[in-house]
């Protein structure tokens, strides 16, 4: 046994961290630029050849074969073996009051976005995974170890994306690995290499959220008024994500949550509240012996 | 120009005019209703993959363990010998079968090692493990030793020991179900801790007054008439905080065991009360407590599930902090 964080800190995987990024927060003292996924959902075209290539790359089982009749989604949702999930939402779109449109442009407007593992800079799952089999590697990214999940299903609780999750073959938990193996060899993850929109854009951290910057700026100026990035920002409820969006309606639309905050911010106050509680059982505890028996 | 219409019920798939209509007791703390979008109604977030009855189970037997080593400490150390030892088996009884339910909810029980294979104070469970680990061996030398009157002083220390490691097991299940996503956990982690200690005790003063005559099970009657009261307390401010979210807690199925549990607990402390010189009325009381634990820890498990199930207790006040904090 270890007294260690598996590459986190002691309390959460990223309070405060000085500029530091989350692989040297980690301990890797030398090691590769952060990178991850800026996924452009404006020009996402629904193919799913993300979903398919994710599943060939990484060996993914069979998730269900049914119809939902939620859009063309019949993926459903991220889970243990789905590492990518293209959402489809079919929008009315009416001409504003004030501005008389042309026809063409009312009717239904498609929203489709490729949604995947968030790679928090804080992550939940991270901190809640009490074998160390889920760690953070050299590139910032979040991995499971197989051979050391022994599929307590603690993460699948703790993240508030809903993305990792147990799978019923093996029982233990899997998701995105952002083709860790990939990155190890110089290649780009299967999805991004799949994409022919570029919908998926893999790279360095920062040169993503620069060039997201540009386009959110553009879309904006070209009247999408709800054109918005999603997790792009350090200083958000999970530190910024490893993986960021840019979306054209609020997150909830797409089914991601409007504001989240990574659990384990608040595990200070929870211990407190349980070292209190404890204290105050064991102040009974004492006041019972105290009492002499009588009789 | 046109725009996509913002703010109709119609608008997108999934968007649910519900969300936050019950009336609750105090006007002052409701939240405007509110609409909500979500993507075809589908959770936000995963259900915990935490089986009932294994996981619930545990809350309520861990709980029962932790408590009853608090309670055989102190009823060795004032003299009342018959019960300490009925709690020092309870205690073994309990954590033992715990012990068995969590690695059968694990999903590779055969890797339930692996709990030990590091230690992370940001993991509740990981804590909880090496807490586990400490205290099992000692409740069990306490309760052995007790039985057998082998090492009688090894064993005094083991009851000691094992009565300052209880209220850790008896509570660290709060941090444990609180440090996740889901809201009606999450949202109540200040009062969870409490709620538990104090279900923990009742189970554990209820186990020595459905075994013991009233004359020998005073300190359980002591605990029984503190905890009940610190416990319905907690509840109280535990829903208040709640807020929309304590929906789940009041309503359905978890709504119904929190309710039996209530009564129960009130009735195990009246009967704890008045039943000091009833035998039979003491020991029904020492079973509505016990029963009465089970049922708070089956209903929060439960209603927290029910809040992680319906995207409405993770979107709306996340989505009432972001307006308020003027992003968008």
């Amino acid at each position: 046994m270890s007294v260690s964080t598996s590459r986190g800190a002691p309390f959460a995987s990223g309070p405060a961290d000085g500029g530091l990024d989350p692989a040297a927060r980690s301990g890797y003292a030398d090691h590769p630029p952060r990178v991850g996924f800026f996924t452009d959902t404006s020009v996402c075209i629904g193919c799913k050849a993300c979903e398919v290539a994710c599943k060939e790359w990484n060996a993914v089982p069979e998730d269900g074969l049914e119809l939902t009749g939620m859009s063309y989604d019949n993926t459903v949702g991220l889970g243990a073996s789905t590492w990518r999930h293209v959402a489809f939402i079919e929008q009315p779109v009416v001409a504003a009051a004030s501005t008389p449109a042309p026809a063409a442009a009312e009717g239904v407007r498609w929203l489709m976005a490729s949604d995947v593992c968030k790679h928090c800079t804080e992550s939940a799952c991270l901190d809640v995974c009490p074998t160390g089999a889920l760690f953070r590697t050299e590139f910032g990214t979040v991995v499971v170890q197989d051979d050391v999940c022994n599929g307590c299903g603690y993460c699948v609780g703790a993240c508030p994306f809903g993305v990792i999750a147990r799978r019923e073959e093996d029982g233990q938990a899997h998701k995105c690995t952002l083709c860790y193996d990939r990155l190890g060899a110089g290649m780009e993850p299967a999805c991004a290499k799949a994409c022919p929109t570029e919908s998926i854009q893999f790279g360095p951290l920062d040169e993503l959220r620069e060039r997201a910057a540009l386009r959110v700026a553009d879309l904006r100026a070209g009247g999408q008024a709800q054109a918005q990035l999603y997790l792009d920002d350090p200083d958000d409820g999970i530190g910024g994500g490893g993986a960021f969006f840019l979306l054209l309606d609020e997150p909830e639309v797409y089914g991601l949550p409007p504001d989240p905050v990574v659990t384990t911010r608040d595990l200070p106050n929870i211990w407190k509240h349980v070292g209190l509680a404890a204290a105050g059982l064991a102040a009974t505890g004492i006041a019972l012996g105290l009492g002499r028996r009588s009789g | 120009m046109t725009q996509v219409e913002n703010g109709q019920p119609d608008r997108a798939p999934g968007r649910e005019g519900r969300g936050g209509r019950r009336r609750r007791r105090d006007d002052a703390l409701m939240v405007p209703d509110a609409e909500f979008t979500s993507y075809y109604g589908r959770p936000v977030i995963k259900e915990p993959a935490w089986g009932v009855p294994d996981v619930p189970g545990y809350l309520f037997l861990g709980g029962l363990a932790g408590a009853s080593s608090v309670l055989a400490a102190g009823a060795q150390v004032s003299g009342y010998g018959e019960l300490a030892r009925v709690a020092k088996v309870g205690a073994l009884g309990a954590i033992s079968l715990s012990a068995v339910a969590l690695v059968h909810d694990l999903g590779r029980p055969e890797r339930f090692v692996n709990m030990l294979r590091v230690f992370k104070p940001s993991s509740p469970m990981s804590v909880g493990s090496w807490l586990l680990a400490a205290y099992g061996p000692v409740a069990g030398a306490a309760a052995v030793s007790d039985l057998t009157g082998i090492l009688p002083a090894a064993g005094t220390a083991a009851t000691l020991g094992a009565g300052l490691l209880g209220p850790g097991i008896a509570t660290y299940t709060a941090a444990l179900i609180c440090d996740t996503a889901v809201p009606g956990w999450h949202e109540a982690h200040r009062e969870m801790p409490y709620l538990f200690a104090g279900s923990a005790s009742c189970a554990a003063a209820g186990l020595g007054l459905l075994t013991l005559p009233p004359a020998a099970a005073r300190p359980a009657r002591t605990l029984a008439t503190l905890a009940a009261p610190a416990e319905l307390v907690a509840k109280r401010l535990l829903l208040r905080r709640l807020g929309d979210i304590a929906e789940p807690y009041e309503t359905g199925r978890p709504g119904r065991l929190l309710r039996a549990a209530e009564l129960l607990t009130v009735g195990g402390l009246a009967g704890a009360v008045l039943g000091r010189r009833n035998r039979a009325v003491s020991a029904l009381a020492g079973a509505s407590l016990l029963a009465a634990s089970a049922l708070t820890r089956f209903g929060v498990f439960e209603a927290g599930l029910a809040t992680a199930r319906d995207p409405k207790y993770t979107i709306i006040p996340q989505r009432r902090r972001r307006d308020r904090r003027g992003m968008n």
